[in-house]
């Protein structure tokens, strides 16, 4: 196990330098650099943006820039956000707060739709139920999910009138039954979406995991078919349908960017689209880098979760 | 029923072919005495802020949306045939580095890079069109490797190679031809995948740029207007769906026909 993990911990290393290196050439890419919003605007003029210049380091070769931006990212300075001229990891602290709590309201929601709706699906294969459950989980995958959020908003803020249609809470009346009120939209979008490639994936393992030598075995000693289904097909599906939501739940912890921009849900997610917008480079390089981690760490608890569930996966 | 997806799909591809035959007026014409209208027999899905034809623009929007849907899968699909195909022919140390680029790839936040390279390159449709294919080959090339892998130690290629088959044969006539079954199904999810990922982009103002229409960047000018035009968020959204419900359908039927 040990072993296991320094061996993805160093081959992790390289991937994130590539990462770094294609997203600071990317935006450093830019026609006038990060300072182009400057050059359009009269009331600066031509040395003040050539001081800033220098005082950014913006003038120095972009390998010699580069290399500064890695070393300060290493030893945790993760520079100041150009708009607010605050700590970038300030930022992103005072926004992980929202997107823990959306993510995992997301993910459990999601679950609780995708479990019982790809195990059922797979149980009655063929069936009515499986069509039903099958045509909505195709349905959910090819629905965009921005465009699914404007709609909820349409229909239960604007239309109905139950539910806010966007931010966290309300300003100036935050109870608790406020905030979860704000929570129901941007969850049942996130929910949906996520639920939908689940099920999908459950019904496929759950699919194989019935057609297993153990399974008829059960079913001809007599064993209920409940207990068949739950403790022998379900616990072989278990293992790669944890992995798969392991690293999609990283995907939502990143970011739901869409999801968190239309229901302006002041998340890491709403913090990327505003960085974009302003230009804000220290905050994407950070943002880029961090959720990348997020995804390499989980993929690495994916495949240990699956060898703790399932004795025949080890991780060597 | 059973042929439903395809009808539609060849249905829409016709009428973005016809675009400017079928539409009521130009896409871009400006009529401002009729601005903000409900859809009505006269616009069927009423006029946006302009007072252009709603309809008009999602038939215009159809042909951006479309091709660049079908060709990043083109794009997706033949970088991810050649890298898959490569690894699962040669095996050994090439497979191992090809697949550990591909997990690479994977772990890169797709939508996020691609909103960054939209927002700095300002791209036109045709680098946008490269950029979302070249985010999108791993899923092909995963497939492609177990494809091959499963065939070159199947019977009919062990005894093509032992009769002196070159490599070029062996892949051409005897690993593509069987694993095209796998390599279709997974280039109609890749259509799929581009034309959200298009829609997405324009939707946060980084993709297809106005005046051209695109069905995502008809919901972002939509959006700001949800309280008073909400059936301008209604159409495009309408079509993206039905688009990417239709291609994932009949993905799913190539997928399971014995």
């Amino acid at each position: 196990m040990t072993r296991f993990l320094a061996r993805r911990i160093v081959q992790a290393i390289p991937l994130l330098f590539v990462i770094s290196l294609l997203a600071f050439f990317l935006i450093h890419a830019a026609p006038g650099g990060p300072l182009a919003v400057y050059l359009s605007n009269p009331s600066v003029r031509p040395e003040d943006i050539e001081r800033l210049r220098h005082a950014l380091g913006l003038d120095r070769p972009l390998w010699s820039q580069y290399w500064s931006w890695l070393a300060a990212f290493v030893r945790g300075d993760w520079g100041y956000s150009f708009s607010d001229g605050r700590p970038v990891a300030a930022r992103i602290a005072e926004r992980l707060p929202a997107t823990l709590e959306l993510a995992s309201a997301g993910v459990f929601f999601a679950l609780v739709i995708a479990i019982p709706g790809g195990v059922i699906a797979a149980v009655r294969r063929g069936r009515a139920a499986d069509h039903a459950i099958t045509a909505a989980a195709t349905a959910g995958i090819s629905l965009p999910a921005f465009w699914f959020g404007l709609v909820l908003q349409i229909l239960f803020a604007v239309a109905l009138g139950w539910f806010p249609s966007s931010g966290r809470t309300t300003p100036g009346a935050g109870g608790f039954l406020d905030h979860l009120q704000h929570l129901v939209l941007p969850t049942l979008v996130l929910a949906c979406v996520q639920a939908a490639g689940w099920s999908r994936y459950l019904r496929g393992s759950m699919i194989d995991a019935l057609a297993q030598p153990t399974v008829i075995t059960a079913r001809a000693r007599g064993v209920p078919e409940a207990r068949v289904v739950m403790s022998h097909a379900f616990q072989n599906a278990l293992g790669p349908f944890v992995a798969v939501v392991t690293i999609d739940a990283a995907l939502l912890i990143s970011g739901a960017v869409v999801t968190e921009s239309v229901f302006a849900w002041p998340g890491l997610g709403s913090l990327f689209t505003e960085a974009l917008a302003r230009r804000d480079y220290a905050v994407l390089m950070t943002l880029l880098v961090l959720s990348s981690t997020a995804v390499i760490v989980l993929n690495v608890v994916a495949d240990v979760a699956q060898a703790l569930i399932d004795p025949r996966v080890t991780v060597e | 029923m059973i042929r439903t997806p395809s009808i539609v799909l060849v249905a829409l591809v016709a009428a973005a072919i016809a675009a400017p035959l079928l539409a009521p007026q130009a896409p871009d014409a400006v009529d401002l005495a009729h601005r903000r209208e409900p859809p009505s027999s006269s616009h069927w899905f009423g006029t946006d802020e302009l007072g252009r034809d709603v309809a008009a623009r999602i038939l215009d929007g159809a042909r951006i949306s479309l091709a660049v849907g079908l060709l990043s899968a083109s794009v997706a699909g033949l970088s991810g045939v050649a890298i898959g195909g490569i690894a699962g022919y040669a095996g050994g140390t090439v497979d191992a580095v090809l697949m550990r680029l591909t997990d690479a790839a994977l772990a890169v936040p797709r939508l996020p890079l691609l909103m960054i390279a939209g927002a700095v390159l300002q791209p036109p449709v045709s680098v946008l069109v490269l950029l979302i294919g070249l985010a999108g080959w791993m899923e092909t090339a995963r497939v492609v490797r177990a494809e091959f892998m499963t065939l070159r130690a199947r019977g009919f290629v062990e005894s093509a190679r032992a009769a002196g088959a070159s490599h070029a044969r062996l892949i051409l006539a005897h690993l593509l031809p069987n694993a095209a079954p796998a390599i279709v199904v997974s280039m109609t999810l890749a259509v799929a995948r581009g034309i959200l990922l298009e829609s997405a982009l324009s939707f946060f103002g980084v993709g297809v740029r106005p005046p051209q229409a695109s069905w995502g960047n008809m919901l972002y000018q939509a959006q700001s207007a949800l309280l008073t035009e909400p059936w301008l968020a209604l159409a495009p959204g309408i079509f993206i769906f039905v688009t990417t419900l239709s291609v994932n359908l009949a993905g799913d039927r190539m997928a399971t026909r014995p």
